[in-house]
């Protein structure tokens, strides 16, 4: 019954927290640029799905103030350049570094002159020079917390073990994921070589589900739902899968057997795409559906604040209530999908003829 | 799909792979690989302990089955040695009084032909004694009496006479 309360308080604290923070950034726009709430909650809510290079935790609009930290940043621009991002002052100053001038705009950092002049291109997109920025961002800090949150966790459970059979504590917790991931994922969808995946694909798992449950939290952190970051995952899948394709993995892409020889030269350059297309639609799923749920979530809070009335307030506070507990669901079934669809994969691509004698027509002619 | 491609950060995608790397080879050594194996000793040492209570249910069964054919066969063997030793009681009371029979029987037939002998070896003494004293009288009759021839004669027939009578 206690844990209860603390978790429907822990709940309320965290929309609570999130219309704290958009309340204050949306009074902000108001003071500041004369931006009507409508326009305030676009802007905020455009922020938040991109990377930032600062920490904020909420801002105070009247005041211009932003309570958070800066993040270092790191730029490859004809050689190595670190300062911290304040020397932006959220991106109303320039920074003048070895002769250039570098501005902050909409979370990006871009080259200009003197001047700080950012020129647009024909599709609206500003077309001056981007240094290769490797900045220490909000979204590199999330990761790296991530990381050292799962080393530490599964750490203990590791350590757990040495002590007794039965884990106690937070691993208790832990362990019927960890054999979930091998019973479920792992061991159907790849077979008997399942072993030499697990280290992966309980790593994606738990990396994708903690960051996706990080979203959910009034920091604002949008991790899986940047493309960057699902492309990277899903190019690591893909790199796997191809480094463990057997010879018959192989010769299903170039050369279908069982098939006539024209078909097996048109089947080839489907094939090859498909080899493709798969880690694509992991890493689209992933970022759509986390975007996606970003937007929506934020999108509610946001009419809560244009609406302003007792009436549709609550309301809106009881969809984003909703929507979010879908949410906390399609955290942990994006994790899923994603650790299933690799494993699959890799299944696919490490399947031996003996494996399913049954289902392998292969030296039979089709037609 | 401009702004996908304008918001792409290549420094987020490089420090995402960078992390997760790192990240997977530092959990494959110091947590996946330990918690696995765990597991799997875990999990072969409930098989095991399941499959050896399995065998010594089995053990006990066989053990309970062994004991019912042994008790059969104690019951069996008890009842053929029981059997057994009636009839060989019967056997024995029926031959020893058989035996006892004959031995009864040959001493009485030894004892009538003691006593025939006995008695005809009395009868010979007797016989022999009335002629030991016939002799003696007839000798003193014959001292006393020899005088008259007649009064002899008369003696010996009178004698005589008594002896034909037994």
């Amino acid at each position: 019954m206690r844990k209860e309360n603390i978790f429907k308080i822990l709940l309320a604290g965290l929309f609570v927290l999130v219309s704290l923070n958009l309340n204050a950034k949306e009074a902000e726009e108001e003071t500041t640029g004369k931006i009507d709430t409508k326009t305030g909650v676009k802007e905020f809510l455009g922020h938040h799905l991109k990377d930032s290079h600062y920490f904020t935790f909420f801002s105070d609009g009247e005041k211009g103030e932003h309570y958070g930290f800066p993040l270092p940043v790191i730029i490859w621009d004809g050689g190595l350049k670190v300062f911290l991002a304040s020397k932006f002052h959220h991106g109303e100053e320039l920074v003048e570094l070895d002769g250039n001038y570098y501005k902050l705009y909409h979370s990006k950092i871009y080259k200009t002159g003197a001047e700080g002049i950012i020129e647009y291109g024909e599709n609206g997109f500003p077309t001056n020079e981007k240094p290769l920025d490797f900045s220490i961002t909000k979204n590199v800090i999330a990761m790296i917390t991530v990381a050292i949150l799962m080393f530490l966790m599964f750490w203990a459970l590791a350590k757990n073990y040495q002590k007794r059979s039965i884990p106690k504590g937070f691993s208790r917790v832990l362990e019927p994921l960890v054999i979930y991931v091998r019973d479920d994922i792992a061991k159907p969808n790849i077979g008997p070589r399942y072993k030499k995946y697990m280290s992966f694909l309980l790593t994606v798992f738990f990396f994708i589900l903690i960051l996706n449950l990080l979203g959910l939290t009034p920091f604002g952190i949008n991790v899986t739902g940047n493309i960057a970051i699902t492309l990277g995952l899903a190019l690591v899948t893909f790199i796997i899968v191809q480094f463990s394709g057997n010879k018959h993995y192989w010769k299903h892409i170039f050369w279908m057997p069982g098939v006539p020889v024209p078909m097996k030269i048109i089947l080839m350059p489907i094939e090859v795409l498909g080899m493709l297309t798969k880690p694509f639609a992991l890493m689209i799923r992933l970022f759509a559906n986390m975007m996606a749920g970003h937007v929506v979530v934020m999108s509610l809070l946001g009419l809560i604040f244009i609406f302003q009335n007792w009436i549709a307030s609550p309301a809106f506070f009881g969809f984003t209530l909703f929507i979010s507990l879908i949410e906390l669901l399609v955290a942990f079934l994006q994790a899923y999908i994603f650790t299933l669809l690799s494993a699959l994969y890799i299944g696919m691509a490490v399947e031996e003829h003996e494996d399913h004698p049954k289902d392998h027509g292969e030296d039979i002619p089709v037609i | 799909m401009d702004k996908l491609i304008n918001d792409f950060s290549f420094g987020l995608f490089f420090w995402q792979l960078a992390i997760l790397i790192v990240l997977i080879f530092l959990l494959k050594k110091f947590a996946w690989k330990p918690i696995l194996d765990s597991l799997n000793t875990r999990e072969e040492g409930i098989k095991d302990a399941l499959d050896s209570a399995e065998k010594a249910r089995k053990e006990m069964q066989n053990l309970n089955a062994d004991n019912e054919k042994l008790l059969q066969e104690a019951r069996l063997q008890r009842d053929s040695m029981l059997k057994e030793a009636r009839e060989l009681k019967e056997r024995i009371v029926t031959e020893a009084s058989s035996e006892a029979q004959e031995k009864a029987d040959k001493i009485v037939a030894q004892a009538q032909i003691t006593i025939q002998n006995e008695k005809n070896a009395a009868l010979a003494d007797l016989k022999n004694q009335v002629a030991e004293l016939s002799i003696e009288i007839a000798e003193k009759v014959i001292r006393k009496e020899l005088s008259s021839s007649e009064q002899q004669y008369r003696l010996v027939e009178e004698m005589l006479e008594d002896v034909t009578l037994k």
